[in-house]
């Protein structure tokens, strides 16, 4: 396996309210953080609000400008790229969001949804892109007959399929899924996560997760890490991981899970915010690094 | 009306007790844009004993909100109780006059939502409603009420509390403010506290807190709870009973042990099996399908037309049965004693 992504001791600091004069206070909501995603792998990236998942996701894609460190993907340095080349390399990075329903346009039919990217990117005529939209459809599902109707005329679970279709509709190479199911019921998530797989396997996909449901991610990634106020404290094999947590927080967390065989209290651990320290990862096992 | 089903409504509480609330056939209908009323919650019963948690259980749509809603008459229009009965302390809510109506609220049935900023008035300090839920229901007034607050904020464990009850809604994180609302529903000491998805928008860590905390005021209030949820885990560490609803209707209730280690209508094994995290790796076990949308439910079972194990049957509407002592269904599956 080779490195497809390769993200390096990137920062984003949020300025909140300064004036023209004088910057307000700086908030790092990504700190330092270095992690590489092999191709092919689905790799996990965990946390609760306010960990910096999202912001990290998003920087990557250049949707938000990172403050400092290296994005590479296939060996090159994308935030140096200049727009036209950025826009060519995003062809291969797409991103799904939580809310089809707000990443869809109300107004346009599914089918010209699924068809813009081609659109804007000018790939293929008018004939060629239908073509390749009613691939699309059938490669997530839906009936041919879906890319005449509206977004508000399907159900939560079949959005999400039309905002799959349009992601894949350029052939990328990488997913950034940014909680792709959570705001799904658990039969309809337990569809759309089974496509992902299945989509995986058939395009050769590899999947940057990023998810705060830990039952999902054990389920469905190869490696995780767990963010913690901007920072990455653990990452490693998720079987590793989720079996012998190296750091107070991810115990914490995966302690705090609800669990099925367990009736009454959990038997949870507690982390001590104040014991918090921003400490460097160190290899605790054979490629299980903790901040510890 | 149609007579009451044969079958043995099997899952009560111990023999000889009134329940604390009783539900009895309750439905609800919703006006659709066509014209025509279509139940969202459907000849819905069950029961809650004192001290008692019952865990009502279903995805969205299913109707376990509207069924919260209606237990107090908080139904708008399009919306309208068309049935059954509520019956608390004796008397069927449906029969009270809008001021006893709101001196249950509050006082016997205490609410606890999602999210907080439903139920706190973001222009008063959190000290300020509760001390009129305490003057409304004339339990306390002036500087009692002020150190009623306190204790209150003090039990629900919100650190500093006489500075806490200063602040505004906004001025506290998502945990204190679903610890605040939990105060302000215990403030008029109700004996049951309706939870509706108490813990859903919170992390999974703040999660694990909330739901410490309902366990440890359910046992110093001696409180019932109806814990509304889509989370089997969240119901497997609270509740002593589960209502699986689907589309309107409770297909399954029994005690929590039964329903997740020895499910017995399809739906509830398709939701448990669907569920992520037991086999790391592989395919998720699915339900196929979605659920129907109100107005368009089968005449018969209304899962029938997503289930694995469907037959003519049920094309009728199934009744109530027992899969097992205690264990209530409703399956063709399960053709019961009576049925």
């Amino acid at each position: 396996m080779t490195a497809l992504l390769e993200v390096g001791h990137l920062v984003k600091d949020f300025s909140a309210h300064g004036s023209l004069f004088r910057k307000g206070p700086v908030t790092r909501a990504v700190d330092d953080v270095t992690f590489s995603i092999e191709t092919g792998e689905t790799f996990g990236l965990v946390g609760e609000s306010g960990s910096g998942k999202t912001t990290t996701g998003r920087c990557l894609l250049r949707l938000i400008e990172p403050t400092s460190g290296e994005v590479r993907f296939r060996d090159e340095n994308v935030l140096a790229m200049p727009p036209r080349e950025l826009r060519r390399t995003r062809r291969h990075l797409q991103m799904v969001f939580q809310d089809p329903y707000s990443s869809l346009d109300p107004r346009m039919r599914a089918g010209a949804s699924v068809a813009e990217p081609l659109v804007i990117h000018r790939i293929g005529n008018r004939q060629a892109r239908d073509a390749r939209v009613a691939t699309l459809f059938d490669l997530v599902g839906l009936p041919a007959d879906a890319a005449a109707r509206y977004p508000h005329e399907f159900s939560g679970g079949q959005r999400q399929r039309i905002g799959l279709a349009r992601a894949l509709a350029l052939e990328p190479s990488l997913l950034v899924l940014d909680e792709p199911v959570s705001a799904l019921d658990v039969s309809v998530q337990a569809q759309v996560v089974n496509l992902l797989l299945d989509l995986q396997q058939r395009l050769g996909l590899t999947y940057l997760f990023i998810a705060h449901d830990l039952r999902l991610v054990r389920q469905i990634c190869s490696r995780v890490a767990v963010m913690y106020r901007g920072r990455i404290v653990e990452l490693g094999p998720a079987d590793r991981l989720f079996d012998a947590p190296a750091h107070g927080y991810t115990r914490a967390l995966l302690t705090a899970i609800p669990r099925l065989d367990v009736t009454g209290r959990l038997d949870r651990v507690e982390y001590d915010e104040a014991s918090f320290e921003r400490l460097p990862l160190s290899e605790v096992a054979a490629g299980h690094w903790a901040a510890v | 009306m149609t007579p009451p089903a044969p079958a043995p409504a099997t899952s009560q509480p111990a023999h000889g007790v009134a329940p604390l609330l009783s539900v009895e056939d309750l439905t609800t209908v919703f006006r659709l844009a066509d014209g025509r009323e279509a139940p969202a919650v459907d000849g819905v019963s069950f029961t809650i004993a004192s001290g008692e948690t019952l865990g009502l259980v279903g995805e969205s749509g299913s109707g376990k909100s509207v069924t919260a809603l209606s237990i107090v008459r908080l139904v708008r229009p399009p919306g309208r109780i068309t049935g059954g009965r509520v019956v608390i302390d004796g008397h069927n809510v449906f029969d009270l006059d809008e001021r006893e109506m709101r001196s249950i609220r509050g006082r016997r049935i205490g609410f606890v939502f999602q999210e907080p900023m439903v139920a706190l008035d973001p222009v008063y300090t959190i000290g300020a409603q509760i001390e009129e839920t305490l003057a409304v229901h004339a339990l306390a007034r002036g500087a009692a009420a002020r150190r009623r607050v306190i204790e209150l904020l003090d039990a629900v464990r919100i650190p500093r509390p006489d500075e806490r009850a200063d602040a505004y809604p906004h001025q506290l994180s998502g945990g204190l403010r679903q610890r605040a609302m939990i105060a302000l529903a215990l403030s008029a000491e109700p004996a049951l506290v309706i939870a509706d998805e108490p813990t859903t928008a919170l992390d999974v860590t703040v999660q694990a807190e909330i739901l410490d905390l309902l366990r440890d005021m359910r046992r110093a209030f001696n409180l019932s709870l109806l814990l509304i949820t889509h989370d089997l885990g969240v119901v497997a560490g609270m509740a002593d009973r589960v209502a699986v609803m689907y589309a309107g209707r409770i297909v399954e209730q029994a005690p929590t042990a039964d329903v997740l280690h020895a499910p017995a209508h399809p739906y509830t094994r398709g939701l448990l099996a669907s569920m992520p995290g037991a086999r790391p790796g592989t395919r998720l076990e699915a339900i196929a399908g979605t659920v129907p949308p109100i107005g368009s439910l089968p005449i018969g079972c209304a899962f029938a037309p997503r289930c694995p194990r469907r037959f003519e049957a049920c094309d009728e509407r199934p009744p109530i049965t027992a899969a097992a002592p205690g264990h209530d269904v409703r399956c063709f599956l399960y053709p019961g004693a009576g049925a």
